[in-house]
């Protein structure tokens, strides 16, 4: 987008406001303007787009008041946070930086502080860019999101959320409520990095990894990149190559070709095809060197 | 539809319309015209103000969204006459060029010393990585923040 081909200055549309303070009421707001309502969160893409006509919504539903939605809770073995939670929290939550360090990193890396105090992790995923840098991490990180609509609730893996740039599997009456992640587990460590042109920039290429360790043998892990495809992936083929291997040079060689080889970029304004590729195994050499480090450390402890 | 928040320490009420941006309800409505219009997506932080103690940029925040908050401007940080601490160090420093981006770099700046009383160059860089500049080069916006800092400590 050019700023100078659109008022940036003015939202040039009328639309109706509302501002519910519990989860039931935003979801039956939500089922009863069906079609005509957007969830307005942080607003750093919804403003940005409605702004440019993008959207035109008729009415708009701020969720940032709804309790239900915000918080970051450890639960047994695992982490609950809620989607109206925002990126700056967090990024400074002791939760998410003691047990989901990859999530901490990923958040951190996103825009500016402002932008973090604004934009929320649901609002991240909803947006369903394909270069979204919580998703990423999330995928990694095995996390389920809970979708609920004014009917009930449904729960799905996070591989199951992303349809395409700017889809989602959720239908016009849902909501995301809030993602579980389950706690790494010993031996396991993990990792996020991305390539951008400037810190503040969209990812060129983003990379997740999660990697359990036996002595120095992998037996678990899941690898995840965005925005080398239509919607942030899981390289299931790389990671079965891993399984059951030690992360000598020649498998980290061979496993970046498999992920450069799986990948599907394309060219744009932020890089070439080939490029992402090529970082794409660069980026796993390294976020696998560091997710070991992580793994074996947590061995010693 | 009608709301009320705190504007620098004053509770004021105001009828909006949806669609108003927060921005323009300071600089048309107010009159707080310190406050500025940069990009309008997002990228350069010209438009940041203090809501409820974080900063946030104005130009993508709804009026109707600082119902019951408090917001403060670059208008709100003096105490009568006197400047405050980063505003002086600016002066001093001569952090200042054509001094459209500076509201917002203090507004930011403001809230990176309430968090961190003595800020590494590093972590002020980084905090402030939002907030554009096209004159200054930032060299003297970085001593500013740092002098600010160091007269808080007295």
């Amino acid at each position: 987008m050019s700023i100078n081909e659109v008022n940036t200055h003015v939202i040039p549309f009328r639309f109706e406001y509302h501002a519910p303070t519990s989860l039931k009421e935003a979801a039956d707001l939500l089922s009863r303007y069906r079609g005509e309502a957007a969830l307005l969160a942080g607003g750093t893409d919804l403003l940005v787009k409605a702004k440019q006509r993008l959207v035109e919504p008729r009415h708009v539903i701020n969720i940032k008041s709804v309790k239900e939605l915000n918080g970051i809770e450890e639960k047994g073995d695992g982490v609950d946070i809620g989607a109206a939670t925002k990126l700056r929290a967090i990024e400074k939550s002791d939760i998410v930086k003691d047990r989901l360090p990859a999530l901490q990193e990923a958040a951190k890396s996103i825009g500016s502080v402002q932008i973090r105090n604004m934009a929320t992790i649901g609002g991240n995923l909803c947006n369903a860019s394909p270069a979204a840098d919580s998703a990423t991490a999330l995928l990694a990180l095995d996390a389920k999101a809970c979708v609920i609509s004014s009917e009930g609730g449904r729960t799905l893996p996070i591989e199951e959320f992303f349809l395409g740039p700017g889809q989602t599997a959720m239908k016009s009456n849902e909501l995301l409520a809030k993602l579980s992640l389950p706690i790494l587990q010993d031996g396991s460590g993990a990792a996020f990095m991305k390539i951008s042109r400037t810190s503040l920039d969209i990812a060129t290429v983003n990379i997740a990894i999660m990697l359990r360790l036996d002595d120095d043998i992998v037996i678990d892990c899941r690898i995840a990149l965005g925005a080398v495809a239509p919607t942030p992936i899981r390289v299931w083929k790389a990671e079965e190559t891993l399984k059951g291997k030690k992360l000598t040079d020649k498998t980290l060689q061979a496993t970046g070709k498999m992920v450069s080889e799986s990948v599907n970029p394309i060219t744009d304004i932020r890089a070439t095809a080939e490029y992402r590729r090529e970082v794409s195994a660069a980026l796993l050499r390294d976020a696998l060197m560091i997710a070991r480090d992580r793994a074996l450390r947590r061995w010693e402890e | 539809m009608r709301i009320e928040f705190t504007i620098n320490g004053r509770k004021k009420q105001f009828d909006i319309e949806p669609n108003q941006l927060l921005i323009n309800l300071l600089r048309e409505n107010l009159y707080l015209t310190g406050t500025k219009y940069g990009c309008g997506i997002g990228m350069c932080g010209a438009c940041t103000v203090l809501v409820d103690g974080d900063p946030v940029l104005s130009c993508l925040t709804l009026a109707a969204d600082v119902h019951g908050k408090d917001v403060r401007t670059i208008e709100g940080l003096a105490e009568g006459k006197n400047l405050n601490i980063l505003q002086e160090s600016f002066l001093e420093e001569g952090a200042v060029q054509c001094g459209y981006c500076i509201p917002g770099f203090i507004m930011t700046s403001s809230a990176l010393l309430k968090e961190t009383s003595t800020p590494t160059e590093e972590e002020i860089k980084e905090y402030l990585k939002g907030n554009f500049c096209r004159c200054t080069g930032y060299i003297n916006i970085i001593k500013a923040v740092k002098r600010a800092a160091e007269k808080s400590q007295k």
